[in-house]
């Protein structure tokens, strides 16, 4: 019955269904509210257990794009609503649909304000992040790509806190000004190779001097978005003035969005390039690891360490996927998704006390284990994830990025690696100054362990971390196909490379 | 059964865990004892049929990671050198678990402290019957885990929450080099599992490979890094600095993790990885050195200590030490035999420790004791069984293995070998006088205590002093026993291949001919020892101090641990945290933001403030730019339009 149905379409569109149903929603205040909040959940959640279907009608023994729909756009030019997913963007599918009813449920008490819009604001942020995720048209994708800024920027700007119109500008500047070259480059792509579908230009050969500017120009805009290194700062700031669910979804997903990007348009689009640009990439994520690290060691509020820890995390991305080695870019795609799970719940231990305590200082914190162990416990699970602990999601990610890493170059691997050491130091430390200790502040007395409603959004993450840790291939036997392709895709195209060189 | 054995401890854990509310204290103390001792019954079991029977093979249980050619299972893999572990970890571990029902029964988070001891174990479980290094990983940072977390148990201690990071930041910084092993024998091998690897070790031997910018011969790079995750966990020279401030944690966690089992783990890797280590010679130099030096250090540092624990945790520290240089001499063998009569008089003398402890109300200072050993003669009893088996007086089982070593050391005739020798004979004196240090200060003498800690003073329960009585029989058995099949004609037969030795380097076989002032030199300088100490500590009391005084800047070296932690300190601690603010302040917000969206937002604004400040608003300024804007263009147009 469903056999035939568009299903990457209704995925991406239904949360839209959903906003239409909170606009009509009338009545007094506070039952507006609470009816917004039922409804964006029971959508999310429907949309998630669509996109289930997705991965279960997956079919992992072929690279090529599934689920394809394709409709005429713009008649008379090739551009057209392209989608489909292979084993690469699947994931990134259901990690947004998955962490969207997460962060409704996590706003549930948080917002009280404006209720409507705020939720209004995530499906469509939901819409946007799905859309770009199965975009199959450079267009498409791009429309999706800068539309996912709008509802950010307003989360941020709206319910954030102190500081947060200056964050959403800076979040905004910064972004913008890889976008502009990114469009840039793809208006120079459709003059060149005629099309802007995806499929197509990823066969297409650009000349080596066409896919220096075309890699940078994407690399201005993805470098942004991932952070990497010297443009992350405006990461800290965002994080720490969005309300919880905003920094969730913006560690979670948008941060992917720029590993992504690598993945599907600089690697196979600009092979040669991606060769040539590969140290300079390494060396920026080195970087990001060691600096942003130490950074991370001396930060006095507990958002601002947790996104700096973000920035290095991601730094292991972008290693592990020009290595472009098997294990690399699996071990990145990997660790892509548990830091999405992972920070993600990060910032969401970090809301639970916020919401009881309205600070994000360290210091106003200490001894929390004695009145508060459900969320000691939880915690613990994902600081020893983040930290990269064997048996949880973040050594999969991190053994697989350094046993890439390894074998392109030692030096490579063991300045990376330094990144195991510093990232349980600033962990261990933040963790101590929160959860140990004696519990000698008055304020911090009365606070309550974890309700159902928090225990209900922590759940399904600290599974997931122990099912991607413990059992892996669930999530590597569905993406290998789509990876192998990608390598081999990229070795032909530089052995070509080679030969052509060769024969002048 | 073979799973049980690893899994039982696991489903303790969980249920003590969670269930603790539901259980209660008794409850949880029930379930993790019984999975406890049930997996230690087996152990037994299994050492029978494994070790003695000579049965080998391997439980698959899951695939883990498998990405390209890089394939890790969950697996159980039985030979010889695991049960040996297996038998060690299972028995001492339930012991220790009774134990704990007695010594934590005032705390008041039992069930959570039953959970980790049991989840320590499956962590170790896991490390000893791994078949590939990523597996053994998993184990390795899971006993790092739980000892973080046994460490800090007491999390309102701030002294214990800094020893608890403390063990965990040294020990990355070992598995950082242990890493990089692991991809190396990837990148070496094509594979991170432990037949593929020894199969194709010895092709491998002698092949160049380039690290960090050095040309090297690879398997020794390999063997190094691995040796460096080694040096983490077992606490050898320089990553030493967490084992005596591990003493925070209680004193069952401190005979369980940090003498018996975990830092005996990396022993068990270097032996686990003999198929590798046999073919990079210089490795194995590297660890006989480490491994000398850190016997010598930590000996001499535990003479000049006064809180109890801390003299047995240096003494840990330094047969550590011994083990790893048999393991540098290819007596692998010996150092697990070591490793095993160790286990048990370690535990044997940390619980006696507790059950001091315990007895004088929490006592832990040795300047505070004296006198007491009417009033607990059981503990006093193990004391002196535990101290005799360490110090290697014949018939006791630290007599078997620690002379095994030396001889071994002897035995090898290369140069590394004699310095081991003779540092592991000034060791010995050490030992033995520090040991005997230990008990005279603790029990004998006038008491140094307050009158009501004295009149408190009480042998502990049945609990306590039973799992006492099982482990001094192991302390005083196991090397008599043990010594012909471990290191003596049963040898190559009992080993099979879970351990290779390369015919040349047979340093056991030479160890059995070496002369006779060889044997007897450990036990002679032994006796040495323990005579000083009685000279100082029992009959001139008044020289101990005047030494110090006379000796001043060398004691003050000894008793300041040599200074590694104020040079750690100071060179690490310190600088990563003037890094990371100069990286904040500096990098981030001055630099980067100064001279990126701030300072082009800043720009903007200046501009457009100027730019502003021409709209004035009146009417005559705007004409005047009009007129003079038409001047212009026409001045122009007729300058070169035409």
């Amino acid at each position: 019955m469903m056999g035939d149905a568009p299903l990457l379409t209704l995925v991406i569109f239904l949360p839209l269904v959903g906003v239409l149903m909170i606009l009509a929603t009338r009545g007094d205040e506070a039952q507006v509210a609470s009816n917004c909040r039922w409804q964006a959940l029971l959508t999310s959640g429907a949309v998630f257990l669509l996109s289930l279907l997705i991965w279960y009608r997956f079919d992992p023994t072929t690279a090529d794009f599934q689920f394809v729909e394709r409709y005429e756009w713009i008649p008379g030019s090739s551009i057209a609503y392209h989608v489909g997913v292979d084993g690469i963007s699947m994931w990134f599918v259901l990690l947004s649909t998955l962490l969207t009813p997460i962060c409704i449920l996590a706003s549930w008490e948080a917002i009280q304000n404006r209720v409507k819009e705020y939720m209004i604001a995530f499906l469509v942020l939901e819409t946007l992040m799905v859309g770009m995720f199965c975009a199959l048209d450079i267009l498409v994708f791009y429309v999706f790509f800068e539309g996912v800024l709008i509802p950010m920027f307003l989360i941020i700007g709206v319910w954030g806190g102190k500081r947060r119109v200056y964050a959403a500008f800076k979040f905004f500047l910064y972004t913008l000004l890889g976008s502009v070259l990114m469009l840039i480059a793809i208006l120079a792509m459709y003059w060149q190779a005629g099309t802007t579908d995806i499929p197509t230009l990823m066969a297409f050969r650009f000349a080596a001097e066409a896919q220096t500017w075309l890699w940078l120009a994407f690399f201005a805009s993805f470098a942004v978005k991932v952070p990497m290194w010297p443009v992350h700062t405006w990461l800290p700031d965002a994080h720490v003035e969005a309300p919880t669910a905003g920094s969730v979804i913006l560690a979670g997903v948008l941060l992917k969005m720029g590993g992504y990007g690598f993945l599907r348009f600089s690697i196979p689009m600009f092979p040669e390039a991606s060769d040539a640009f590969a140290p300079l990439v390494y060396t920026l994520s080195v970087v990001a690891v060691i600096y942003t690290s130490l950074v991370a060691l001396v930060q006095e509020d507990m958002k601002k360490l947790i996104a700096y820890s973000s920035v290095a995390h991601m730094g292991f991305v972008t290693i592990g996927m020009f290595t472009m080695t098997t294990q690399g870019v699996e071990g990145s795609i990997f660790q892509m998704l548990s830091h999405g799970i992972v920070s993600g719940a990060l910032f969401l231990c970090v809301g639970v006390v916020y919401d009881r305590m309205h600070t994000r200082e360290i210091a106003a914190y200490g001894g929390l284990a004695n009145n508060m162990p459900r969320y000691a416990l939880v915690f613990m699970v994902f600081m020893m994830a983040s930290v990269g602990l064997p048996s949880t999601s973040g050594f999969v990610g991190e053994l697989l990025i350094l046993a890439g890493a390894f074998q392109v170059s030692t030096w490579l691997a063991a300045l990376t690696a330094t990144g195991l050491i510093l990232g349980a130091a600033y962990m261990l430390y933040l963790y101590r100054r929160v959860i140990f200790g004696v519990l000698d502040k008055d304020s911090l007395k009365a606070l309550l362990d974890l309700s159902p409603r928090e225990i209900a959004v922590f759940a399904p993450l600290i599974v997931l971390v122990f099912w991607m840790g413990i059992y892996p291939s669930t999530f590597i036997d569905m993406m290998s196909v789509s990876v192998d392709n990608l390598i081999t895709n990229y070795k032909v195209a530089l052995g070509h490379a080679g030969t052509a060189v060769a024969a002048r | 059964m073979y799973s049980a054995i690893v899994f039982l401890p696991l489903v303790g854990a969980i249920i003590a865990g969670f269930g603790g509310r539901v259980i209660g204290d008794r409850g949880a103390q029930i379930v993790t004892c019984g999975a406890m001792l049930v997996s230690a019954v087996l152990g037994i079991v299994a050492f029978w049929e494994v070790a003695l029977g000579g049965k080998t093979f391997t439980v698959e249980v899951l695939t883990w990671v498998v990405s390209g050619s890089f394939e890790a299972h969950w697996a159980l893999r039985w030979d010889t050198l695991t049960a040996v572990m297996v038998l060690v970890v299972t028995v001492v571990s339930s012991m220790v678990h009774v134990y704990s029902v007695g010594y934590m029964s005032h705390d008041p988070s039992i069930p959570r402290f039953m959970a980790y001891l049991s989840i320590f174990t499956f962590a170790m479980l896991m490390l000893v019957t791994s078949d590939n290094l990523v597996q053994l990983f998993f184990g390795w940072e899971g006993v790092g885990v739980a000892s973080y977390l046994l460490i800090g148990f007491w999390y309102h201690k701030p002294s214990a929450n800094a020893a608890a990071i403390k063990a965990f930041i040294v020990n990355r910084v070992g598995d950082f080099g242990f890493a990089l092993g692991i991809f190396g024998c990837f990148v070496l091998f094509d594979s991170v599992g432990f037949d593929a690897i020894f199969a194709a070790a010895p092709d491998k031997a002698g092949m160049p490979f380039e690290f960090l910018g050095m040309q090297g011969d690879a398997l020794t790079v390999v063997a190094i890094l691995l040796f460096i995750g080694a040096m983490g966990k077992s606490a050898q020279l320089g990553l030493h600095t967490w084992l005596p401030d591990a003493m925070e944690g209680p004193t069952p966690v401190s005979a369980l993790i940090h003498a018996a089992t975990m830092v005996t783990a990396g022993v068990f890797l270097v032996a686990r990885m003999s198929p590798l280590f046999e073919y990079a010679p210089v490795a194995l130099e590297v660890v006989t050195i480490v491994g000398a030096a850190t016997a010598f250090f930590a000996a001499t540092v535990g003479m000049c200590q006064n809180d109890i624990k801390r003299v047995i945790a240096y003494s840990t520290c330094s047969q550590l030490g011994y083990m790893f240089f048999a393991l540098g001499v290819s007596a692998y063998p010996a150092a697990i035999f070591h490793l095993m009569t160790h286990a048990f008089f370690k535990a044997l003398l940390f619980l006696s420790a507790g059950s001091v402890i315990h007895a004088l109300s929490d006592e832990q200072d040795m300047r505070n004791m004296g006198g007491i050993w009417r009033k607990i003669p059981f503990t006093y009893a193990m004391m002196w069984i535990g101290s005799l088996a360490l110090a290697g007086i014949p018939l006791f089982a630290g007599y078997y293995s620690k002379d095994m070593i030396l001889e071994a050391a002897y035995g090898a005739h290369s140069g590394v070998g004699q310095f081991a020798f003779w540092m592991g004979i000034a060791a010995a004196a050490m030992t033995a006088f520090y040991s005997w240090r230990l008990i005279i200060m603790t029990f004998h003498g006038k008491p140094r205590m307050s009158h009501e800690v004295l009149h408190h003073v009480h042998e502990s329960p049945l609990v306590m002093t039973i799992p006492l009585g099982v482990l001094a029989v192991g302390a005083v058995l196991s090397g008599f026993v043990a010594y012909e099949t471990f290191v003596g004609h049963g040898m190559a037969e009992f080993w099979g291949a879970s351990i290779k030795i390369l015919a040349e380097n047979n340093s056991i076989e030479a160890a059995h001919h070496v002369p006779m002032w060889v044997k007897l030199a450990p036990l002679v300088v032994g006796l040495i020892g323990i005579g000083l100490a009685y000279l100082l500590y029992m009959f001139r009391t008044e020289l101990p101090a005047r030494l110090a005084t006379a000796f001043r800047p060398v004691y003050l070296f000894l008793l300041n641990k040599w200074y590694f932690d104020e040079l750690y300190d100071w060179l690490f601690v310190k600088r990563s945290w003037q890094a990371g603010l100069a990286f904040w302040q500096g990098g981030d917000r001055a630099i980067i933001d100064g001279f990126g969206p701030d300072g082009v937002s800043a720009v903007a604004r200046a501009v457009a403030a100027r730019a502003g400040r021409l709209q004035t608003g009146y009417v005559y300024h705007y004409a005047f730019a009009m007129l003079i804007g038409v001047v212009a263009l026409v001045s122009w147009y007729l300058a070169f339009g035409a």
